[in-house]
């Protein structure tokens, strides 16, 4: 059978419409923004709006790969448990090392880490390409055996640092640069580097030819199984950097490490504009979708407009308004 | 197929030696939910301990430990070590009330002893034996410590774990102590028992309330999310941070004399090991042990953290 290419229309949105869909969650974050500062004037502190960008940083980097992995027409369901587990294994390396190395135990750490997430990243993408099984269901095996083995690591308990790492470590969370958290930099240069691959690299554009279609992209000479494991592998070398920010916050990882981060990192990347099922994607909108979650967390704890027990519902319901606002949008 | 014969008629034989084996001992099974976070794995480490000790001391009893990691398999891994064999006792930490009651009452038809840690039973009248901490003194002799510190005034904000009864009985301990003092809980959010939630519920109470003198986390894991915004933060103000469970380096940091955490409450996953040796104590020696123990909650402090800290502990 050949494949009858279709001369796609040239887009005819005009230049403002199309920038209205990218500018969305920007302007979901202004307004909340706005509201935040009506509702609780110390909202807008320098130091609540570092802390609260700071936080999102690990979801936001590894909402980056899974910007690839999602434009790519895959799905992620393990990044929580496999940050869990690169932290469990980076801090058991750091502390075997740190006798002897002493604060290179840091950087090798580090290393450790960054090669166990290209591990995982590799074994999903060969999971769902090469063994042809529905990412669903592939990520949600390795979602099960990430958590099951940083539970065992820790007997289910805590794995924490070496304490002669720990201030050596701490300023890479805790830190600044001219004033910023250094893990908004990272996140900030995760972000670039990704928006440099998705936007003006072949790999980028191959990602999204195969989002969009799959067979057609075959037919152009496009591997789709390498195009889609390298996207996971790029998830998981995100999901490692995430680790290393990670580690010096709270010093330790336990089997509740990371809980939930996956539904966060989709719910950042659906936020951003990138589409669930493929084709599309928007690396800036997915940073603005992670810190706007984190802002609408924040903002129901500094207010005290509802019940404890209803935070999670008016969470649920702002991601659901910001999304009917941004498709009532796009329909125009 | 006549391979398939011989490895079933292997298989048969070796069932029955271990039966006949098992026979002769008297079985006791321990029925926990699996490690999934700090306190159930101290749980497990403390059961396996109390086996192995119990199995070196008591030739005639073997002490089983069986983990399980939700209440549908707990059922299942109750029915599994009946099955086979007679159980002289069981003691179960049950993962819920309402599923685990119709299982443990029939394993109790067969005649086995039945002990209860921490989460009752809907029917009391299957238990020989129950076997708890205090949640109520948990909330209770935290709350106390700090109107007796802080005079009986300052601005407190509150932690809470997950809504449970587990959560609501330490809210209620510490809120119904600190009633008619001028101590005054100016927030009280869920951090559900995450070290992370912990963190950055503590830096948004940091930023939303200039002064306070004291947290209470209700449990360590979240202390230690509480204990590292308090740092970042670089406020002084804050003269307590106060858990609670009895993680060991919060112990350790009460051994140590550390000023903000003087203080600790446990709710020690060592009563399993109460629980084991109690029912052991009625099968080996014929010690009446039928009844209720409630172990207390007190004050760990520097005189007394010794007792309480395991260093080999995962928890």
């Amino acid at each position: 059978m050949s494949a009858i290419p279709h001369t796609l229309p040239i887009s005819r949105e005009r230049e403002f419409a199309i920038s209205w869909t990218d500018a969305g969650p920007f302007l979901a974050l202004a307004a909340l923004l706005v509201i935040g500062y009506l509702i609780n004037p110390d909202f807008l502190s320098a130091t609540n709006l570092g802390n609260v960008v700071a936080r999102s940083a690990f979801i936001a980097i590894i909402a980056v790969g899974a910007t690839f992995v999602i434009s790519s027409g895959g799905l992620d369901l393990s990044v929580g448990s496999m940050a869990a587990f690169i932290t469990g294994v980076m801090i058991m390396c750091m502390n075997g090392l740190a006798s002897s190395y002493g604060g290179w135990a840091i950087p090798a750490g580090m290393a450790v880490a960054l090669l166990v997430g290209l591990v995982c990243g590799l074994v999903n993408g060969l999971i769902v390409t090469v063994g042809k099984i529905e990412a669903f269901i592939a990520t949600l095996g390795t979602m099960g055996i990430f958590r099951a083995l940083i539970t065992y690591l820790s007997d289910g308990g805590t794995i924490p640092i070496d304490r002669s790492l720990r201030d050596i470590y701490r300023p890479v969370y805790f830190g600044t640069v001219a004033g910023v958290p250094i893990p908004i930099l990272v996140a900030l240069a995760v972000a670039a580097v990704g928006a440099f691959i998705l936007y003006k690299t072949k790999y980028g554009r191959r990602c999204a030819a195969v989002g969009a279609n799959e067979e057609v992209a075959r037919y152009s000479g496009i591997s789709v199984i390498k195009t889609r494991a390298i996207a996971y592998m790029i998830q998981g070398a995100c999901v490692a950097v995430a680790a290393m920010c990670y580690v010096p916050r709270l010093g330790a990882a336990t089997p509740t490490t990371g809980l939930l981060w996956e539904l966060q990192v989709i719910t950042a990347v659906v936020i951003g504009g990138t589409v669930l099922r493929g084709g599309t994607g928007r690396i800036w909108g997915t940073l603005a979708g992670a810190v706007v979650l984190e802002l609408i967390a924040n903002l129901m704890v500094l207010s005290d407009l509802v019940s404890e027990y209803l935070v999670g519902a008016v969470q649920g319901a702002i991601i659901i308004i910001a999304m009917l606002i941004q498709r009532f949008s796009k329909s125009k | 197929m006549f391979k398939t014969k011989w490895i079933a008629g292997l298989a048969l034989g070796a069932l029955l030696a271990a039966s006949g084996a098992h026979a002769q001992k008297k079985t006791v099974a321990v029925s926990i939910p699996a490690a999934d976070h700090g306190w159930t794995a101290g749980v497990v480490y403390h059961a396996q301990a109390a086996a192995k000790e119990i199995n070196k001391a008591f030739p005639g009893i073997e002490v089983i430990v069986k983990t399980s990691p939700s209440a549908s398999a707990q059922v299942s891994a109750l029915e599994d070590l009946s099955a086979g064999r007679n159980l002289a006792a069981l003691v179960i930490l049950p993962f819920s009330s309402e599923e685990l009651s119709g299982p443990v009452k029939s394993v109790k038809s067969k005649g086995a002893f039945v002990t209860v840690v921490d989460r009752g039973l809907n029917d009391p009248s299957i238990q020989d034996l129950y076997v708890a901490g205090d949640n109520i003194a948990v909330g209770r002799n935290t709350a106390k410590f700090l109107v007796d510190k802080l005079g009986g005034k300052g601005n407190l904000v509150v932690l809470r774990g997950i809504p449970t009864v587990i959560d609501e009985e330490r809210i209620k301990g510490f809120q119904d102590t600190i009633k008619g003092t001028e101590l005054k809980v100016l927030d009280i959010q869920y951090a559900n028992w995450n070290s992370d939630q912990a963190f950055k519920l503590m830096q948004d109470y940091l930023a939303k309330y200039p002064k306070i003198d004291a947290v209470w986390a209700n449990d360590d894991d979240m202390l230690l999310g509480v204990l590292e915004a308090i740092k970042q933060s670089g406020r002084k103000e804050i003269k307590y941070a106060l858990g609670g469970n009895g993680m060991k380096e919060i112990i350790k940091k009460v051994m140590d004399g550390d000023a903000v955490t003087p203080v600790e409450t446990p709710y020690p996953p060592s009563m399993i090991k109460t629980a084991i040796y109690l029912t052991v104590a009625n099968l080996a020696a014929q010690a009446p042990v039928r009844g209720a123990v409630k172990l207390d909650a007190p004050l760990i402090t520097k005189q007394n953290a010794k007792e309480y800290y395991f260093p080999d502990s995962p928890f």
